[in-house]
């Protein structure tokens, strides 16, 4: 009898629901896998449709890779600047981790704003999505990892005025660490899309 | 410009079926109303229900949602077979082609999307935490938003009968014909938004549900030591995560090129419409396995209980499973050799295929094996099991057949291969989930369902599946390809006469679920199960009360075997009184998701009919709640032990346990209405 009371006690703190922590991170993890999949799938659409330039101009044509390498520094500065907030966040230096933020907010908006750029010279020159099968995929594929990042961007606001208003709290250090590993993800699908699309592209 | 492409033309009321069927919808809806609120149940509906994040509560709704669309999928299977049965020899029938492609595609929709998903979905989340001794989900609340997008999602379906129309392509929306040029009306846009919504929902509850079963186990059970119904559903929730991102995209890339003008899947500027066909099944066929794992897993829980005995060979059903898991990523481009990719890939696709069969030969031997020797109780679950191992088998034979390219080039897109497809889903998926249903209703309820009239639905379900399947086989070498809405050759009359005469019984079958849950709910009194443990059960969900408190276990369960239930009442701790209770942490309910469903049908709304200004409501809605829920800090509370004490008391004395002069002893007695242990 008693045993079972005993463990009973112990099992009880493993089901805590607001220790959860780890569970979240795990959670976001495979939400991270499953965004993996989209983006595996835009990349399939690429490889599947980037010949197919029908009346319109190919990837040699339109890609400047200096343009790109500036956004690609932009965006993996921001992912350094990052793990800095991370560090700052762990020894419990909440105006670091504001600073670090700041940093790595600015790093995602000048990429966002050099896409954003990209695309807008692209579509007045005629290049838009709707000219070819491949400029609709380079789009879609391009655009969706923009996305990511503008919502990234976004959730760092958030967090940015949640740290500045409650401080490191566990809550607030769990979702941290969920945007960091997003950032960081989204990072390595660039890392992707400029080899495959602007690199091979190019070539 | 205010409401977009919607008009006055949009409502279609110069038609008189859709209006019947419309106006007696609407009639219903009103009454169900009335009733609640002449009972004044709103309160009581709002508080303990719709936001409710308790995951029985939430499974409950889930099912409820399931058998209301099978009505409404099952009435679109009784307007096509009337329909084809009317119109042969060259008659028109009721309804035209316009209409009845209309039919077709959201037969198909609502039966997988809306039908088996939810129902699956349902059953996992009144059963799995319960399996694994958890007192939740990982995510409670994501478990109510997950459940409310299926509600947008359905809501935005069944709106496109009055509001517009739905889809005319079949349910996969193959292009060119669902891209602008061919699909320029709403339907396809209801199609992929509906899809899209629905789809977020389930990825969100296979996360939730991963997270569950990989870190709030009971202390004690290892991953093999799991129950197998919690194994099936753990690898179909591998195979969602793994596969519901490619319809995602793939209905994204659809959308683009319907809404900006792209060019992914379009007959012209290079698009590529069979990469459409490719990621559909892509995520398509693991769907499949997603719908019958699940119900393999109820079936081995429903075998192995009723034949009381530990399931045979549990380690190589889990591993089959996941081999079946595994392979069901191999062999989408079997939906089409059509394609014409050449004879080497259709072979590898071909053969892929029929190694499928050998996991699944495991599992049928292992059913078997469980039964062999077994006593075994013909209930209506066991009714539903070995009727889905004949019917199963015939469609997994047929599979294989239609799994040889040369066949295929002959039976594709013919009767044939919607007989096949019938014959594994309902007879797999939808027996399962029904065999689950009977056998799981004590528990969620607290009381049993009517034996003999489970037992009439069972034989009404399982003659009409034979009698409308068999003769589409036939139909298919006959020659008859399927979406045909009217016929004009005297060979296949009498087969299609029949068929419909199949779907009159299942109307019976239908008729007869109905009648017993209404006699079921009448004299649940005769059919109360006070022990918890109405079947004899072996895994833990039986080891709680039916239905279980809010809490689940007021005494979280050590595990040592498989079968922990099983194990603890052969050791004679299965009724243990425990001294004391420890409070318990529970979750709050909470609104939110109700109001993230409301915000994400006004955003589908919007965006199927082009009106802009309400889209960025719809988002902003939806941003706004789930910000204000990011910082609500009135997440969760404490039981307390005298309150756990209390409930914990009447079902010890529901069961004729005496809490206050308790010996050790009384722990092993049999209780009143469970049967000895008879397991081998």
């Amino acid at each position: 009898m008693s045993t079972y009371v005993e463990h009973a006690h112990d099992a009880h703190d493993d089901h805590e629901h607001h220790d959860s922590g780890s569970q979240t991170v795990l959670g976001f993890w495979f939400y991270l896998m499953t965004d993996c999949i989209l983006f595996a799938t835009a990349f399939a659409a690429y490889a599947v449709l980037y010949r197919n330039v029908a009346t319109g101009v190919s990837g040699k044509e339109i890609f400047e890779l200096p343009y790109v390498m500036g956004e690609t520094a932009a965006l993996l500065l921001s992912s350094i600047t990052y793990g800095f907030a991370m560090i700052a966040g762990y020894k419990g230096n909440k105006s670091a981790v504001l600073g670090w933020l700041a940093v790595t907010f600015a790093c995602g908006a000048v990429f966002i704003g050099m896409e954003v750029n990209e695309f807008h010279h692209l579509i007045a020159e005629g290049h838009g999505p709707n000219v070819s099968a491949f400029l609709s995929s380079f789009f879609g594929l391009v655009g969706l990892h923009g996305l990511h990042v503008t919502a990234g961007l976004l959730w760092m606001t958030v967090m940015m005025i949640e740290v500045a208003k409650t401080g490191l709290t566990g809550r607030a250090m769990t979702r941290l660490n969920c945007l960091s590993l997003f950032w960081h993800f989204l990072d390595i699908v660039w890392i992707c899309v400029f080899t495959v699309v602007y690199l091979k592209g190019a070539m | 410009m205010l409401l977009g492409k919607l008009t006055l033309d949009a409502i279609p009321y110069k038609e008189p079926i859709i209006v019947a069927a419309l106006s007696g919808a609407g009639l219903l809806g009103l009454v169900v109303l009335a009733l609640i609120t002449k009972f004044g149940k709103w309160g009581y509906l709002w508080k303990e229900w719709l936001t409710s994040v308790d995951h029985k509560k939430i499974g409950v709704m889930y099912i409820v949602v399931a058998m209301i669309m099978l009505l409404r999928g099952f009435a679109d299977a009784l307007m096509m077979r009337t329909q084809l049965a009317l119109a042969t020899d060259g008659h028109l029938g009721v309804f035209p082609p316009e209409h009845y492609d209309q039919i077709f595609t959201a037969h198909g929709v609502i039966m997988i999307i809306f039908m088996a998903m939810p129902f699956m979905t349902g059953l996992m989340n009144i059963v799995v935490p319960l399996q694994i001794g958890a007192r939740d989900v990982a995510f409670p609340f994501l478990n109510s938003l997950s459940f409310w997008l299926l509600v947008s999602a359905v809501i935005l379906v069944n709106l496109s009968l009055g509001v517009g129309n739905f889809a005319r392509t079949g349910w996969v929306a193959y292009p060119p014909l669902s891209e602008l040029g061919f699909s320029p009306d709403v339907g396809v846009d209801y199609y992929t938004w509906a899809l899209q919504i629905s789809g977020i929902g389930t990825t969100l509850t296979a996360i939730n549900f991963l997270v569950t079963i990989i870190k709030m186990r009971a202390p004690g059970m290892k991953l093999m030591q799991m129950p197998i119904f919690t194994w099936t559903c753990t690898w179909a929730n591998v195979l969602i995560v793994a596969s519901f991102p490619i319809l995602t995209g793939a209905l994204a890339m659809l959308s683009l090129d319907r809404y900006l003008d792209f060019h992914f899947f379009t007959a012209e500027a290079g698009g590529n419409a069979m990469m459409y066909l490719n990621l559909f099944w892509a995520w398509g066929h693991p769907e499949v396995y997603i719908l019958v794992l699940p119900a393999f897993g109820i079936f081995s829980e429903v075998i192995s209980t009723f034949s009381g005995k530990r399931l045979f060979g549990h380690t190589s059903m889990i591993i089959a499973s996941g081999v079946i898991s595994v392979l069901g990523f191999m062999v989408w481009l079997h939906h089409f050799f059509t394609m014409g990719s050449g004879a080497d890939v259709n072979a590898f696709f071909g053969i892929a295929t029929m190694v499928i069969s050998v996991p699944t030969g495991v599992k049928l031997f292992n059913w078997l094996f469980t039964m062999y020797r077994g006593r075994i109780r013909f209930t209506p679950p066991v009714l539903w099991t070995l009727g889905f191992m004949v019917t199963f088998s015939i469609g997994g034979m047929t599979g294989v057949l239609m799994a040889v390219p040369g066949a295929d080039f002959v039976l594709h897109n013919s009767l044939f291969l919607i007989a096949h497809f019938h014959n594994t889903i309902i007879g797999g998926a939808v027996f399962g989930y029904l065999a689950g249903f009977s056998y799981w209703f004590p528990k969620a309820f607290g009381f049993k369902l009517n034996e003999k009239l489970g037992k009439a639905a069972f034989w009404f379900w399982q003659s009409g599946f034979f009698f409308a399947f068999i003769p589409l086989y036939i139909l298919g070498f006959l020659g008859m390809t399927r979406r045909l809405n009217h016929t004009n050759n005297p060979a296949w009359d009498p087969w299609l006469y029949l068929a419909c005469v199949g779907a009159v019984l299942i109307a019976c079958g239908i008729a007869c679920q109905l009648l017993q849950l209404y006699v079921s709910v009448r004299d649940r009194k005769q059919n109360m199960d006070v022990t918890g443990d109405p079947w004899n059960g072996h895994t833990l969900e039986w080891s709680t009360s039916s239905p279980p408190p809010f809490y689940n276990f007021a005494v979280v369960p050590h595990v040592h075997d498989i079968d922990a239930f099983t194990d603890m009442k052969e050791k004679g701790v299965a009724y243990k009184v425990p001294q004391h209770y420890a409070p318990i942490h529970m979750p709050s309910n909470t609104a939110t998701g109700v109001y993230i469903g409301g915000f994400t049908t006004l955003l589908g709304f919007a965006l199927i009919w082009h009106i802009w200004w309400l889209a960025i409501v719809g988002l902003v809605g939806i941003i706004g709640a789930m910000l204000a829920r990011a910082y609500d800090n009135n997440l969760d509370y404490y039981v307390q032990p005298d309150e756990i004490e209390s409930i914990e008391r009447a079902h010890f004395e529901q069961m004729g346990i005496d809490v206050d002069n308790y010996s050790e002893r009384d722990a092993e007695k049999p209780r009143r209405g469970s049967r000895p242990t008879t397991t081998a």
